[in-house]
């Protein structure tokens, strides 16, 4: 049985640094490259060298990233530029345009701010690009002349997608981050019924169900609203692209219809251009974006201004959007840390934090975060976690299990105590295998083989008019029976005359007569006919045929012969094909005569 | 396979396609021609129009007839809303059409006509520029005629064509035509529209494939590859390989097909594109410098995009660029708003543009700066404020029938330093003038068409190898306006059969499917053992269950019956009969009487029983009466001394 092998190198029972290795007829694929935001250290990337310690090359097919997000793409530079790796990368127009600003915008926080040595490089990053291959929704596209790969709309973020591929008879569908639910400015993932042999499905949310999204806005709005009535700031970590937007879009309308005052400040240059990427790839957004872009740009904002540092310390209430999202470096770490002591602010986290960044210590409580440089700062802010991620729960798997119906399901990108959880219950309700490897764990998965073939037109019109002609029997089982020619680098699949005459051959038919004595008066005819009712009884799955006084049944031949006294013969004839039925009848036939 | 011709005009093609089972329209093209034989509709009333004489045909007074004809020149129009000439619709029962595949957004315009009240249940099929951007065609039509209503309608002139003059005479089918549609039924049929991506494959009902491959032509302009397992059909309708804003062609898709159904090439076969562009810039720059104005009749979409590229660059260079550019059209803002989303659908110059990001094309810039405004009409607001001459205006319609154009023509018609520049060739400039005539303004015809022209045609079929070759019937004769040039033709190529086409034929096409796909199980494989029968050819027999579902046979293992599971194996060759005799007598039977019948007919009697053995060349006969025993030891020497697979 042929097998597919996955690998996580990151997102194994894990949240971060997605990179899966995909082994399939041959071909090796690596399912994103993500870095992992929690680490400084060399467990930032994933671990190349299980693959190999030279370049990767000659041992990765090609490279395919699901979106923009860093845990998805962060170390594509890394593993191109660095490590080594000159084969072709796959990903969608927009994730082409906006990954390597985010890319660079890691860069410069992890090599400016933090001084890291050893980070990729601008050019770097520009070379990896250039490997790219930008790919369209559903358009099917060619790796080489084995890995056939197909985009679908995750939802997700921009651009965001996941990844059917085809090797032989094997396909798998990777899922990246999705969302199930339409948002804002995003549509809901989709899929058609593809039925891949695997799912990767990513399962950050595997043990939510989320309340309703318009609860969740209520609550958000309530909060910022609370906190900017009595004075306070409310800061907000995000990343450029995303979840900003959607959110923007929220405040925006809410400050109009309430008329409020304070400011809101987008905290980032890329603002503008963050929105011009979503113009000129609004079809990537939902259809009630689409339709109105025209008129009215739903991402040239009214209320909300560009951050200046200095606004840090203005007295009075104000909201502010500040990169990055979970905390751990740059601008929003930077306000973090002068606003956390008053206990009137409020940060809101409005997306999953990796383990190891100060997002992830405060939404654990820490009223206290110590920093590198041994500096502490007292928490006494409002910590609130909203879950703003745009990611499938429980429900949203299981509904796309259920619309592209996979033979088996892996979960990665998720924490492995929920991911137990959820594969439970999808090995219950589906019946079908559910995997959850840890990194370097690699799960082996055999899928059936169908071995496609020509097959003679002829043949199959004849079996089709034989099925028809029999009384309709929803039991009844078709067959088809024919000779497979192997001739040069052709196979065909054709009834037995074509097949010899292909072959240039002569059929020898070997055929076997018997003659029963049967003792039963009146006319022949009558006696045929008493004959064929019997072995109609008889031979309940055959088609029995009467015609012209003789009876048949495939290639067997009862002729009753003799006057109208009591003796008449009873021919029996067979191919030897029909050995079996034909000796049947005979002895049939024949324990009846005496 | 069926071919059915339901377009008159090549350039507005729509074909059946019949295989499978499946009924397939290719294309939906409207036929605009007969819009040349109505008068301009005009929103404001125009005394030069309203005072042309009627005509009346010499011998005839009808009185119903009074006032439906028009003269001007030596031209006679009708005065009525003007009508279209849709797909011919005898031939084919549109509610049986399946699906329909559209190429691009100038082939879609009788969609409405195909899929509303006609009882149409199928699907269409589309890429997202050809419905954005087709939408916009079809509304602008809509709203260019409704804007003028008329107050009757002419019908008797029907009955009086064989009397009218040149060209109304040679109209084609008249009494076909319609009027046009309204936007319901714009906004139902294109609700039918499934969108796709290039290169996607989308499954017809399990027994075809079809694919939308670039064609280089305009924003989302496909080919289609339609496929089964075994034959490949390309459809190729509108297709460039010339570098401008579109998606470059993708050739490779369309190599190898079985038939290939070639139409829509170039309506300017003895002109290039290129110098005709370069005849335009010097054009405009010359009229602007001479203080006159350019009027550019054209479409909302397509080549006007790299039209205000191209100008806007060459005004500058000239010194005129402080000239505004306006370009007026129902759908004038929807169009450059489209145009800068669809990255994906663009060359590659301007894909990059967006990873800046900047637009895609310089449209968005030149709004900006004010050299380029656009209004829906001449009299939106702002529109007369803004206007400042002189300036070069891009409007509607083409045909000059309607849409601002018309207005246009009555303002600056009078005038010789004035400028109507022809760039869409769908319609021959003088007879697009005729209703117009005498005028003073300088016309200048450069008709950009980038659409295949003989040369490249003839040399992508060297290149694409396609077995048989469908054509329309005129593209295998010169040009009826150089009848002398028979290079441009599509010649006979030595790969090729050449199947020529007319107007409502119905064509079979040489397709003779003798083989189709099925699936085996490897349990089924498993039991597949080739047997050589001659040097580089095995056989081995299958016997399966076979499922269909969605015309995907499988074949599974007979599961159960053990009956049916046994491998049924086939004897060939001769039965050698000395080497028969010698077995018999090895079993112990050494009664056997061998006795010749002539031919190569041998019967072997065994005396002592009640059995007899025919052996002939390519069979073998056991008679044998109620002995079982005895049969079965026959049956056994005999299959011993026959080869089997
Ligand atoms: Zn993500």
């Amino acid at each position: 049985m042929p097998e597919l092998k996955v690998t996580p190198l990151g997102a194994g029972q894990d949240v971060g640094r997605s990179c899966i290795l995909l082994t399939m007829g041959g071909k090796n694929i690596m399912l994103d490259c993500g870095m992992h935001m929690g680490y400084n250290d060399e467990r930032r990337f994933p671990d190349f060298s299980y693959i190999t310690d030279g370049s990767l090359s000659p041992f990765i097919d090609c490279v395919i990233i699901s979106h923009f997000h860093l845990d998805h793409c962060g170390a594509l530079p890394f593993m191109s530029e660095m490590v080594g790796y000159t084969g072709p990368i796959y990903m969608t127009h927009p994730t082409k345009a906006i990954a390597p600003i985010l890319l660079e915008d890691m860069r410069k926080v992890s090599v400016e701010k933090k001084g890291e040595q050893n980070f990729f490089t601008s050019q770097m990053i520009k070379d990896c690009m250039k490997k790219v291959i930008a790919v369209t929704l559903h358009q099917s596209v060619m790796v080489d002349n084995d890995i056939e790969i197909k985009a679908y709309y995750a939802g997700h973020v921009l651009g965001a997608a996941m990844f059917w591929i085809k090797v032989g008879s094997q396909s798998v569908v990777y899922t990246g981050d999705y969302n199930m639910t339409p948002d804002r400015h995003l549509g809901a993932a989709w899929i058609d019924k593809c039925k891949p042999d695997l799912l990767i499905s990513e399962s950050t949310y595997a043990t939510t169900i989320r309340d309703s999204k318009r609860c969740r806005e209520k609550d958000f709005l309530k909060k910022v609203h609370e906190c900017v009535d009595r004075g306070g700031k409310v800061l907000i970590p995000v990343f450029a692209l995303g979840r900003a937007q959607e959110l923007c879009i929220l405040l925006e309308t809410y400050w109009e219809r309430m008329n409020l005052k304070a400011p809101i400040y987008f905290a980032l240059g890329l603002t503008e251009k963050a929105n011009n990427y979503y113009k000129m790839f609004i079809t990537w957004t939902n259809q009630k974006i689409r339709k109105t872009f025209v008129q009215r740009n739903m991402f040239d904002f009214k209320h909300i201004k560009a951050f200046d540092r200095q606004f840090i310390d203005n007295p009075g209430p104000m909201v502010v959007f500040a990169t990055p999202g979970m905390l751990h470096a740059g601008l929003s770490l930077q306000i973090f840390k002068k606003w956390a002591p008053n206990e009137n602010n409020m940060i809101i986290m409005p997306g999953f934090c990796v383990q190891g960044t100060v997002g992830h210590k405060i939404l654990n409580g820490a009223k206290v975060v110590e920093f590198e440089n041994r500096q502490v700062v007292e928490v006494k802010m409002a910590v609130e976690y909203m879950s703003f991620s745009a990611h499938a729960d429980a429900k949203g798997i299981m509904q796309l299990i259920q619309h592209c119906e996979p033979m088996n399901v892996m979960l990665v990108h998720g924490e492995a105590a929920k991911m137990e959880f959820l594969k439970e219950k999808i090995q219950q309700e589906f019946n079908i295998k559910c995997y959850n490897p840890a990194n370097g764990e690699t799960s082996v998965i055999t899928t059936p083989v169908k071995i496609p073939i020509d097959v003679s037109l002829s043949l199959l019109k004849a079996e089709a008019k034989k099925f028809s002609s029999l009384p309709p029997d929803p039991k009844r089982r078709r067959t088809l029976h024919g000779v497979l020619v192997m001739k040069d680098n052709n196979v065909c699949l054709m009834d037995v005359d074509d097949a010899c005459k292909e072959a240039g051959i002569n059929r020898h038919v070997v055929r076997f007569s018997s003659t029963v004595h049967l003792n039963d008066s009146g006319p022949s005819l009558a006696t045929a006919h008493k004959l064929h009712g019997f072995m109609k009884d008889k031979l309940p799955q055959w088609s029995v045929t009467f015609s012209e006084g003789e009876i048949s049944v495939e290639s067997v031949l009862v002729k009753v012969e003799g006057d109208d006294d009591e003796n008449k013969n009873v021919y029996v004839s067979w191919t030897n094909q029909d050995e079996d039925l034909g000796s049947y009848i005979f002895n049939l036939l024949n324990t009846m005569s005496q | 396979m069926k071919l059915y011709c339901l377009s008159n005009d090549p350039n507005k093609p729509c074909h059946v396609l019949t295989f499978r089972e499946i009924t397939m329209m290719l294309d939906c093209g409207l036929s605009m021609q007969s819009l040349l034989n109505f008068l301009p509709l005009s929103f404001v009333q125009s005394n030069r129009l309203l005072s042309l004489p009627n005509w009346m045909p010499n011998d005839t007074s009808d009185p119903d007839l009074e006032g439906e004809l028009k003269e001007n020149g030596d031209r006679v129009f009708v005065d009525s809303p003007p009508e279209f000439c849709p797909p011919l619709d005898k031939l084919v029962d549109f509610s049986q059409v399946d699906v329909i595949l559209i190429s691009n957004y100038l082939c879609m315009m009788a969609l409405p006509f195909v899929t509303e009240g006609t009882g149409f249940k199928g699907r269409v099929y589309a890429t997202e520029p050809t419905l954005q951007i087709g939408k916009l065609l079809l509304e602008e039509l809509v709203i260019y005629i409704e804007q003028c209503p008329k107050a009757s309608f002419a019908t008797q002139w029907k009955n009086f064509l064989r009397k009218c003059p040149y060209p109304l005479n040679e109209a084609f089918t008249p009494k076909s035509w319609k009027h046009i549609y309204n936007m319901t039924s714009v906004n139902a049929s294109l609700s039918t529209i499934q969108m796709v991506g290039y290169n996607e494959k989308i499954d017809v009902f399990g027994a075809l494939q079809v694919i939308p491959a670039s064609s280089g032509f305009c924003l989302g302009s496909a080919n289609w590859v339609i496929s089964t397992e075994h034959e490949k059909i390309v459809y190729l309708s509108g297709s460039s390989t010339l570098t401008t804003h579109p998606r470059p062609m993708d050739h490779h898709a369309l190599k190898n097909a079985d038939v290939l159904i070639m139409t829509d090439l170039t309506q300017t076969p003895i002109s290039n594109p290129d110098s005709m562009l370069g005849v335009l810039c010097v054009v405009v720059g010359l009229t602007l410098r001479g203080g006159g104005n350019v009027l550019i009749p054209c479409y909302p979409t397509g080549v006007v995009y790299d039209l205000f590229e191209c100008l806007s660059g060459k005004m500058q260079e000239l010194g005129v660029s402080n000239c505004p550019m306006f370009f007026v059209s129902p759908v004038a803002d929807m169009s450059l708003a489209y145009s800068n989303i669809l990255a994906e659908w663009l060359s590659s110059v301007k894909q990059n543009k967006v990873y800046v990001p900047d637009e895609p094309f310089p449209h968005a810039m030149l709004v900006k700066s004010n050299k380029l405004k656009h209004f829906k009409h001449i009299y939106s607001e702002g529109f007369s404020t803004d206007f400042q001459e002189p300036c070069v205006v891009f409007c509607g319609h083409p045909s000059l029938r309607f849409g601002d154009v018309v207005q246009f023509i009555e303002l600056w018609g009078n005038n010789p330093r004035n400028c109507i520049v022809f760039t869409e060739p769908d319609y021959d400039y003088i007879e697009a003038l005729a209703p117009y005539q005498p005028l003073q303004i300088k016309v200048a015809h450069c008709a950009i068409d980038t659409s295949l022209n003989f040369t490249q045609a003839n040399k992508l079929i060297r290149d694409l190898k396609p077995k048989t070759l469908v054509v329309p019937e005129c593209y295998t004769q010169p040009p009826v306006s150089a009848p002398n040039l028979t290079e441009l033709v599509i010649g006979n190529h030595p790969d090729s059969t050449l199947i020529p086409y007319k107007w409502g034929e119905v064509i079979n096409l040489p397709l003779k499917r003798k083989q189709a796909q099925v699936f085996v199980d490897p349990n089924v494989a498993q039991n597949i053992i080739p047997i050589e029968v001659k040097p580089g050819i095995s056989l081995s027999t299958i016997t399966g269950t076979l499922s269909v579902k969605d015309n995907v046979h499988n074949i599974q293992n007979t599961s159960g019956d053990a009956n049916m599971n046994k491998p049924v194996k086939y004897e060939w060759g001769s039965l050698n009969i000395t080497e028969f005799l010698q077995k018999l007598s090895q079993e112990g039977i050494t009664d056997a009487k061998v006795e010749s019948l002539g031919g190569n007919v041998v019967v072997i009697h065994l005396q002592d029983e009640d059995a007899l053995i025919q052996l002939e060349e390519n069979s073998t006969h056991v008679v044998c009466n109620a002995d079982e025993q005895l049969r079965t030891k026959l049956r056994h020497i005999v299959m011993q001394c026959l080869k089997k697979f």
